[in-house]
Protein backbone atom coordinates (compact mmCIF):
# COMPACT_ATOMS: atom_id res chain seq x y z
CA UNK A 1 0.00 0.00 0.00
CA UNK A 2 1.29 3.77 -1.10
CA UNK A 3 1.59 6.27 1.78
CA UNK A 4 -1.22 8.99 1.40
CA UNK A 5 -0.78 11.64 -1.54
CA UNK A 6 0.86 14.53 0.63
CA UNK A 7 3.47 12.04 2.17
CA UNK A 8 4.23 10.86 -1.21
CA UNK A 9 5.13 14.08 -2.53
CA UNK A 10 7.01 14.90 0.03
CA UNK A 11 9.25 11.31 -0.29
CA UNK A 12 9.43 12.54 -3.95
CA UNK A 13 10.54 16.06 -3.49
CA UNK A 14 13.37 14.50 -0.94
CA UNK A 15 14.03 12.01 -3.72
CA UNK A 16 15.99 14.85 -5.73
CA UNK A 17 18.15 15.58 -2.77
CA UNK A 18 22.01 14.72 -3.80
CA UNK A 19 22.91 11.70 -1.99
CA UNK A 20 18.81 10.50 -1.67
CA UNK A 21 17.09 7.92 -3.66
CA UNK A 22 13.35 6.87 -3.80
CA UNK A 23 14.55 4.19 -0.71
CA UNK A 24 16.54 6.81 1.43
CA UNK A 25 13.97 9.51 1.26
CA UNK A 26 11.19 7.18 2.22
CA UNK A 27 13.63 6.24 5.25
CA UNK A 28 13.90 9.50 6.34
CA UNK A 29 10.14 11.16 5.44
CA UNK A 30 9.57 7.96 8.16
CA UNK A 31 11.81 9.07 10.49
CA UNK A 32 10.74 12.72 10.49
CA UNK A 33 7.08 11.77 10.79
CA UNK A 34 8.00 10.00 13.67
CA UNK A 35 9.70 13.02 15.24
CA UNK A 36 7.30 15.62 13.84
CA UNK A 37 7.31 17.28 17.08
CA UNK A 38 11.22 18.02 17.64
CA UNK A 39 12.40 17.78 14.21
CA UNK A 40 9.94 17.86 11.27
CA UNK A 41 8.24 20.97 12.27
CA UNK A 42 11.53 22.92 13.34
CA UNK A 43 12.53 21.65 9.89
CA UNK A 44 9.82 23.02 7.81
CA UNK A 45 9.55 26.27 9.44
CA UNK A 46 13.69 26.57 9.26
CA UNK A 47 12.78 25.60 5.44
CA UNK A 48 9.73 28.27 4.75
CA UNK A 49 12.53 30.79 6.03
CA UNK A 50 15.27 29.96 4.08
CA UNK A 51 13.00 29.76 0.82
CA UNK A 52 11.44 33.19 1.34
CA UNK A 53 14.92 35.04 2.56
CA UNK A 54 17.84 33.31 0.92
CA UNK A 55 19.26 35.15 -2.13
CA UNK A 56 22.98 35.61 -3.51
CA UNK A 57 24.93 38.67 -2.76
CA UNK A 58 25.02 40.92 -5.61
CA UNK A 59 28.15 41.55 -4.99
CA UNK A 60 30.32 38.66 -4.66
CA UNK A 61 27.62 35.75 -5.14
CA UNK A 62 27.67 34.17 -1.45
CA UNK A 63 24.56 32.90 -0.59
CA UNK A 64 22.95 34.59 2.10
CA UNK A 65 19.52 36.55 3.10
CA UNK A 66 20.32 40.23 2.20
CA UNK A 67 21.08 41.88 -1.04
CA UNK A 68 24.61 42.01 0.19
CA UNK A 69 25.74 39.61 2.48
CA UNK A 70 27.41 40.05 5.74
CA UNK A 71 30.98 39.54 4.63
CA UNK A 72 30.46 42.37 1.93
CA UNK A 73 28.93 44.56 4.34
CA UNK A 74 31.48 44.30 6.79
CA UNK A 75 34.07 47.25 6.85
CA UNK A 76 36.57 45.03 8.67
CA UNK A 77 36.72 42.78 5.86
CA UNK A 78 37.84 45.57 3.28
CA UNK A 79 41.43 44.68 3.69
CA UNK A 80 42.35 45.63 -0.25
CA UNK A 81 42.09 41.32 -0.34
CA UNK A 82 39.82 39.36 -2.40
CA UNK A 83 39.61 35.62 -2.76
CA UNK A 84 37.94 33.78 -6.04
CA UNK A 85 36.65 30.48 -5.69
CA UNK A 86 34.76 28.68 -7.74
CA UNK A 87 31.30 27.67 -5.48
CA UNK A 88 30.14 29.10 -2.58
CA UNK A 89 30.84 25.71 -0.87
CA UNK A 90 34.76 26.26 -1.41
CA UNK A 91 34.14 30.10 0.52
CA UNK A 92 32.17 27.94 3.24
CA UNK A 93 35.35 26.16 3.35
CA UNK A 94 37.94 29.10 3.41
CA UNK A 95 35.56 30.44 6.03
CA UNK A 96 35.91 27.48 8.82
CA UNK A 97 39.85 27.64 8.62
CA UNK A 98 39.48 30.93 9.79
CA UNK A 99 42.45 32.18 8.52
CA UNK A 100 41.11 34.57 5.57
CA UNK A 101 40.32 37.94 6.31
CA UNK A 102 39.26 39.75 3.15
CA UNK A 103 36.52 39.80 0.67
CA UNK A 104 35.29 36.78 -1.98
CA UNK A 105 34.05 36.36 -5.17
CA UNK A 106 32.13 33.48 -5.99
CA UNK A 107 32.72 32.59 -9.98
CA UNK A 108 29.92 29.93 -10.12
CA UNK A 109 31.71 27.63 -11.90
CA UNK A 110 35.00 27.14 -14.28
CA UNK A 111 35.38 28.31 -17.87
CA UNK A 112 34.43 25.08 -20.18
CA UNK A 113 34.16 25.04 -24.17
CA UNK A 114 32.39 22.02 -23.99
CA UNK A 115 29.77 23.63 -21.85
CA UNK A 116 29.64 26.79 -23.14
CA UNK A 117 31.01 28.63 -20.06
CA UNK A 118 32.90 31.66 -20.77
CA UNK A 119 34.21 34.82 -19.02
CA UNK A 120 30.69 36.53 -19.03
CA UNK A 121 28.76 33.82 -17.57
CA UNK A 122 31.66 33.32 -14.75
CA UNK A 123 31.32 37.15 -13.98
CA UNK A 124 34.42 37.97 -14.76
CA UNK A 125 33.80 41.46 -15.87
CA UNK A 126 31.75 42.06 -12.78
CA UNK A 127 35.01 41.00 -10.92
CA UNK A 128 37.42 43.21 -12.84
CA UNK A 129 35.22 46.35 -11.99
CA UNK A 130 34.97 45.17 -8.03
CA UNK A 131 39.07 45.32 -8.53
CA UNK A 132 39.20 48.50 -9.32
CA UNK A 133 36.38 49.79 -7.40
CA UNK A 134 37.07 48.75 -4.27
CA UNK A 135 40.61 49.50 -4.48
CA UNK A 136 42.04 46.13 -4.11
CA UNK A 137 45.48 45.20 -3.92
CA UNK A 138 45.51 41.81 -4.46
CA UNK A 139 43.32 38.97 -5.78
CA UNK A 140 43.90 35.38 -4.34
CA UNK A 141 42.52 32.62 -6.90
CA UNK A 142 41.67 29.38 -4.57
CA UNK A 143 40.58 27.81 -7.39
CA UNK A 144 40.61 23.52 -7.83
CA UNK A 145 43.24 22.39 -9.03
CA UNK A 146 42.22 20.62 -12.57
CA UNK A 147 42.63 21.64 -15.82
CA UNK A 148 39.34 23.57 -15.87
CA UNK A 149 39.95 25.42 -12.65
CA UNK A 150 43.60 26.46 -13.69
CA UNK A 151 42.63 27.50 -17.15
CA UNK A 152 39.77 29.80 -15.76
CA UNK A 153 42.73 31.09 -13.08
CA UNK A 154 45.22 31.44 -15.43
CA UNK A 155 42.38 33.79 -17.58
CA UNK A 156 41.29 36.00 -14.52
CA UNK A 157 45.56 36.46 -14.33
CA UNK A 158 46.25 37.80 -16.92
CA UNK A 159 42.81 39.86 -17.40
CA UNK A 160 43.95 41.57 -13.98
CA UNK A 161 47.96 41.55 -13.46
CA UNK A 162 47.94 45.15 -14.68
CA UNK A 163 46.04 46.09 -12.06
CA UNK A 164 46.82 44.35 -8.88
CA UNK A 165 48.42 41.99 -7.33
CA UNK A 166 47.59 37.89 -8.36
CA UNK A 167 48.25 34.97 -6.66
CA UNK A 168 46.86 31.55 -6.21
CA UNK A 169 46.86 28.79 -3.54
CA UNK A 170 50.24 26.69 -3.56
CA UNK A 171 49.88 23.48 -4.65
CA UNK A 172 51.99 20.14 -3.49
CA UNK A 173 51.49 17.74 -0.64
CA UNK A 174 48.85 18.03 1.60
CA UNK A 175 49.09 18.07 5.52
CA UNK A 176 49.32 14.10 6.47
CA UNK A 177 50.06 12.96 2.87
CA UNK A 178 52.36 10.40 2.25
CA UNK A 179 54.78 10.91 -0.93
CA UNK A 180 54.41 7.47 -1.48
CA UNK A 181 50.85 7.89 -2.15
CA UNK A 182 50.77 10.70 -4.41
CA UNK A 183 50.54 11.12 -8.33
CA UNK A 184 53.65 12.61 -10.52
CA UNK A 185 51.63 15.34 -11.11
CA UNK A 186 51.45 16.46 -7.46
CA UNK A 187 54.99 15.63 -6.53
CA UNK A 188 55.79 17.89 -9.49
CA UNK A 189 53.78 20.67 -8.86
CA UNK A 190 55.10 20.01 -5.00
CA UNK A 191 58.72 20.04 -6.38
CA UNK A 192 58.28 23.23 -8.20
CA UNK A 193 56.84 25.29 -5.25
CA UNK A 194 59.39 24.48 -3.00
CA UNK A 195 61.03 26.63 -0.23
CA UNK A 196 63.28 26.71 2.09
CA UNK A 197 63.53 25.87 5.74
CA UNK B 1 31.52 -6.60 -25.69
CA UNK B 2 34.57 -5.59 -23.99
CA UNK B 3 38.17 -4.72 -25.20
CA UNK B 4 41.20 -3.01 -23.42
CA UNK B 5 43.45 0.14 -24.43
CA UNK B 6 45.54 2.85 -23.48
CA UNK B 7 44.59 6.34 -24.56
CA UNK B 8 44.63 10.02 -23.93
CA UNK B 9 41.76 11.57 -21.75
CA UNK B 10 39.72 14.29 -24.29
CA UNK B 11 36.68 15.61 -21.92
CA UNK B 12 34.72 14.56 -18.75
CA UNK B 13 30.99 15.53 -17.63
CA UNK B 14 29.27 15.16 -14.92
CA UNK B 15 26.96 12.24 -15.16
CA UNK B 16 24.04 11.50 -12.43
CA UNK B 17 25.28 12.42 -8.43
CA UNK B 18 28.36 9.71 -8.88
CA UNK B 19 29.35 8.91 -12.82
CA UNK B 20 30.89 10.61 -15.28
CA UNK B 21 30.96 10.20 -19.04
CA UNK B 22 34.20 10.15 -20.59
CA UNK B 23 36.16 10.89 -23.66
CA UNK B 24 38.97 8.84 -24.77
CA UNK B 25 41.12 9.07 -27.35
CA UNK B 26 42.74 5.64 -28.29
CA UNK B 27 45.11 3.95 -31.08
CA UNK B 28 42.65 0.96 -31.92
CA UNK B 29 39.29 2.59 -30.96
CA UNK B 30 39.46 6.17 -31.75
CA UNK B 31 37.39 8.44 -30.00
CA UNK B 32 35.50 6.99 -27.73
CA UNK B 33 33.20 7.66 -25.07
CA UNK B 34 31.91 5.89 -21.51
CA UNK B 35 30.53 6.13 -18.24
CA UNK B 36 33.20 5.28 -15.21
CA UNK B 37 31.23 4.78 -11.74
CA UNK B 38 31.97 6.63 -9.25
CA UNK B 39 34.12 9.25 -11.96
CA UNK B 40 33.46 12.30 -9.45
CA UNK B 41 34.48 10.40 -6.42
CA UNK B 42 37.58 11.71 -4.50
CA UNK B 43 39.58 8.20 -5.48
CA UNK B 44 39.03 8.56 -9.54
CA UNK B 45 38.38 12.70 -10.16
CA UNK B 46 42.16 13.52 -9.90
CA UNK B 47 42.61 10.73 -12.73
CA UNK B 48 40.49 11.99 -14.59
CA UNK B 49 41.75 15.36 -15.81
CA UNK B 50 42.03 16.18 -20.05
CA UNK B 51 45.54 15.02 -21.43
CA UNK B 52 45.93 12.22 -19.25
CA UNK B 53 47.07 9.24 -20.52
CA UNK B 54 44.93 6.32 -19.25
CA UNK B 55 44.32 2.59 -19.24
CA UNK B 56 40.86 1.84 -19.89
CA UNK B 57 39.02 -1.25 -20.19
CA UNK B 58 35.31 -0.61 -21.85
CA UNK B 59 32.49 -3.14 -21.24
CA UNK B 60 29.08 -2.72 -22.94
CA UNK B 61 25.86 -5.46 -23.59
CA UNK B 62 25.72 -4.19 -27.08
CA UNK B 63 27.95 -2.60 -29.24
CA UNK B 64 26.18 0.82 -30.06
CA UNK B 65 25.80 1.59 -26.14
CA UNK B 66 27.43 3.76 -24.34
CA UNK B 67 28.99 1.22 -22.11
CA UNK B 68 31.46 1.71 -19.14
CA UNK B 69 35.60 1.99 -18.55
CA UNK B 70 37.04 1.11 -15.62
CA UNK B 71 40.41 3.65 -15.48
CA UNK B 72 43.73 3.11 -14.31
CA UNK B 73 46.14 5.99 -14.74
CA UNK B 74 49.27 5.88 -16.53
CA UNK B 75 50.45 9.63 -16.69
CA UNK B 76 48.94 12.49 -15.67
CA UNK B 77 50.44 15.16 -17.85
CA UNK B 78 49.50 17.82 -14.88
CA UNK B 79 52.87 19.44 -15.09
CA UNK B 80 51.32 21.77 -17.63
CA UNK B 81 48.91 23.18 -14.95
CA UNK B 82 51.24 25.85 -13.83
CA UNK B 83 52.36 26.93 -17.20
CA UNK B 84 49.78 29.14 -19.03
CA UNK B 85 50.45 28.53 -22.24
CA UNK B 86 51.25 25.15 -22.03
CA UNK B 87 47.73 24.59 -20.81
CA UNK B 88 46.00 26.33 -23.66
CA UNK B 89 48.01 24.20 -25.71
CA UNK B 90 46.69 20.63 -24.20
CA UNK B 91 42.91 22.98 -23.94
CA UNK B 92 43.38 23.58 -27.83
CA UNK B 93 44.47 19.85 -28.60
CA UNK B 94 41.58 18.22 -26.80
CA UNK B 95 39.15 20.50 -27.74
CA UNK B 96 40.29 20.13 -31.06
CA UNK B 97 39.75 16.51 -31.25
CA UNK B 98 36.72 16.29 -29.55
CA UNK B 99 35.39 18.86 -32.38
CA UNK B 100 36.72 17.32 -35.40
CA UNK B 101 37.17 13.28 -34.91
CA UNK B 102 34.50 10.67 -35.83
CA UNK B 103 33.57 8.28 -32.88
CA UNK B 104 35.19 5.04 -32.67
CA UNK B 105 36.76 5.35 -35.57
CA UNK B 106 40.69 4.78 -35.20
CA UNK B 107 43.16 7.30 -36.09
CA UNK B 108 46.40 5.47 -35.14
CA UNK B 109 48.27 7.81 -37.18
CA UNK B 110 47.16 11.09 -35.70
CA UNK B 111 46.84 9.16 -32.00
CA UNK B 112 50.76 8.93 -32.24
CA UNK B 113 51.40 12.53 -33.23
CA UNK B 114 48.90 13.63 -30.12
CA UNK B 115 50.79 11.44 -27.63
CA UNK B 116 54.17 12.90 -28.55
CA UNK B 117 52.38 16.44 -29.01
CA UNK B 118 51.20 16.14 -25.16
CA UNK B 119 54.29 14.90 -23.93
CA UNK B 120 56.23 17.87 -25.81
CA UNK B 121 54.14 20.44 -24.25
CA UNK B 122 55.79 20.16 -20.78
CA UNK B 123 59.20 19.32 -21.67
CA UNK B 124 60.37 21.24 -24.77
CA UNK B 125 59.37 25.20 -24.90
CA UNK B 126 59.51 24.93 -28.97
CA UNK B 127 56.18 23.32 -29.09
CA UNK B 128 54.29 25.66 -30.53
CA UNK B 129 56.04 24.47 -33.95
CA UNK B 130 54.84 20.90 -33.02
CA UNK B 131 51.41 22.15 -32.43
CA UNK B 132 51.33 23.53 -35.97
CA UNK B 133 52.79 20.37 -37.65
CA UNK B 134 50.00 18.48 -35.45
CA UNK B 135 46.91 20.47 -37.05
CA UNK B 136 48.49 19.72 -40.51
CA UNK B 137 48.82 16.06 -39.41
CA UNK B 138 44.85 16.75 -38.11
CA UNK B 139 43.61 17.83 -41.54
CA UNK B 140 45.74 15.42 -43.52
CA UNK B 141 44.07 12.38 -41.20
CA UNK B 142 40.38 13.76 -41.85
CA UNK B 143 41.13 13.93 -45.71
CA UNK B 144 41.68 17.76 -46.08
CA UNK B 145 45.16 18.00 -46.02
CA UNK B 146 47.01 20.69 -47.63
CA UNK B 147 49.59 19.89 -50.57
CA UNK B 148 52.66 21.87 -50.31
CA UNK B 149 54.74 19.66 -52.32
CA UNK B 150 55.34 22.26 -55.66
CA UNK B 151 53.73 25.17 -56.78
CA UNK B 152 50.34 24.67 -58.01
CA UNK B 153 50.93 27.45 -60.97
CA UNK B 154 54.66 27.00 -62.24
CA UNK B 155 55.34 23.29 -60.80
CA UNK B 156 58.46 24.64 -59.07
CA UNK B 157 59.49 23.22 -55.62
CA UNK B 158 61.58 26.29 -54.87
CA UNK B 159 60.51 29.71 -53.14
CA UNK B 160 57.05 28.41 -51.78
CA UNK B 161 55.35 31.54 -50.32
CA UNK B 162 51.63 31.12 -50.54
CA UNK B 163 48.83 28.60 -49.91
CA UNK B 164 45.95 29.00 -52.08
CA UNK B 165 42.61 29.38 -50.05
CA UNK B 166 40.92 27.53 -52.47
CA UNK B 167 42.85 24.32 -53.30
CA UNK B 168 45.55 24.25 -50.57
CA UNK B 169 48.12 23.94 -52.53
CA UNK B 170 51.44 25.87 -52.20
CA UNK B 171 52.37 28.95 -54.39
CA UNK B 172 55.67 30.26 -55.44
CA UNK B 173 56.36 34.01 -55.08
CA UNK B 174 56.76 34.28 -59.12
CA UNK B 175 53.27 32.02 -59.88
CA UNK B 176 51.70 34.02 -56.90
CA UNK B 177 52.11 37.48 -58.90
CA UNK B 178 49.44 39.99 -59.22
CA UNK B 179 47.22 37.40 -57.02
CA UNK B 180 50.18 37.55 -53.74
CA UNK B 181 47.45 39.50 -51.44
CA UNK B 182 44.41 37.13 -51.75
CA UNK B 183 46.72 34.30 -51.07
CA UNK B 184 47.53 32.51 -47.37
CA UNK B 185 50.51 32.66 -46.05
CA UNK B 186 53.07 30.07 -46.11
CA UNK B 187 55.55 30.12 -43.79
CA UNK B 188 58.72 28.68 -43.45
CA UNK B 189 57.64 26.77 -40.22
CA UNK B 190 55.05 24.89 -42.39
CA UNK B 191 57.05 24.08 -44.99
CA UNK B 192 58.80 21.78 -41.86
CA UNK B 193 62.24 23.99 -42.35
CA UNK B 194 61.54 26.57 -39.87
CA UNK B 195 63.16 27.55 -36.92
CA UNK B 196 60.40 27.60 -34.98
CA UNK B 197 59.81 31.39 -34.60
CA UNK B 198 56.63 32.53 -33.45
CA UNK B 199 56.03 35.24 -35.79
CA UNK B 200 56.25 31.86 -38.65
CA UNK B 201 54.26 30.01 -36.43
CA UNK B 202 51.57 32.33 -35.33
CA UNK B 203 51.54 32.72 -39.52
CA UNK B 204 51.22 28.97 -40.35
CA UNK B 205 48.59 28.88 -37.51
CA UNK B 206 46.83 31.29 -39.10
CA UNK B 207 46.83 29.02 -42.41
CA UNK B 208 45.67 25.77 -40.59
CA UNK B 209 42.90 27.84 -38.88
CA UNK B 210 41.42 29.08 -42.46
CA UNK B 211 41.42 25.11 -43.54
CA UNK B 212 40.17 24.08 -40.21
CA UNK B 213 37.18 26.34 -40.80
CA UNK B 214 36.06 26.33 -44.47
CA UNK B 215 36.95 22.60 -44.67
CA UNK B 216 36.62 20.56 -41.57
CA UNK B 217 34.22 22.71 -39.76
CA UNK B 218 32.23 23.22 -42.69
CA UNK B 219 31.96 19.11 -42.79
CA UNK B 220 30.40 19.35 -39.48
CA UNK B 221 27.55 21.74 -40.61
CA UNK B 222 29.80 24.99 -40.07
CA UNK B 223 30.14 24.48 -36.64
CA UNK B 224 32.41 27.13 -35.02
CA UNK B 225 35.64 26.01 -34.04
CA UNK B 226 35.99 25.52 -30.24
CA UNK B 227 37.38 28.64 -28.31
CA UNK B 228 40.06 27.10 -26.91
CA UNK B 229 42.43 26.98 -30.13
CA UNK B 230 41.29 30.94 -30.63
CA UNK B 231 42.52 31.22 -26.75
CA UNK B 232 45.60 29.16 -27.49
CA UNK B 233 46.36 31.37 -30.59
CA UNK B 234 46.07 34.52 -28.28
CA UNK B 235 48.51 33.31 -25.33
CA UNK B 236 51.25 32.56 -28.37
CA UNK B 237 50.43 36.19 -30.13
CA UNK B 238 51.15 37.53 -26.22
CA UNK B 239 54.16 35.67 -25.98
CA UNK B 240 55.80 36.47 -29.48
CA UNK B 241 58.72 39.14 -29.07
Amino acid sequence: MDAPREIEELIELMAKLPGLGPRSARRAVLYLIRKRGLVLAPLADAMQVVAERARECLTCGNVGTSEICEICASEKRANGEICVVEEVADLWAMERAGVFAGRYHVLGGTLSALDSIGPDELGIPRLVNRVEAEGVTEVILALNATVDGQTTAHYIAEELETRCKVTSLAQGVPIGGELDYLDDGTITAALKARKSL
Amino acid sequence: MDWRDQGALLSVRKHGETSAIIEVFTAEHGRHAGVVRGGVSRKIAPILQPGAQLDVAWRARLEEHIGSFTVEPVKSRAAVLSDRTALAGLNAICALLVFALPEREPHPVLYERTQAMLDLLSTNDAWPLAYLKWELALLEELGFGLDLSECAVTGTREDLAYVSPKSGRAVSAEGAGEWADRLLPLPAELLGIGTGDPAGVLQGLATTGHFLVTRLAHSLHDKPLPEARARLIDRLKKEAP
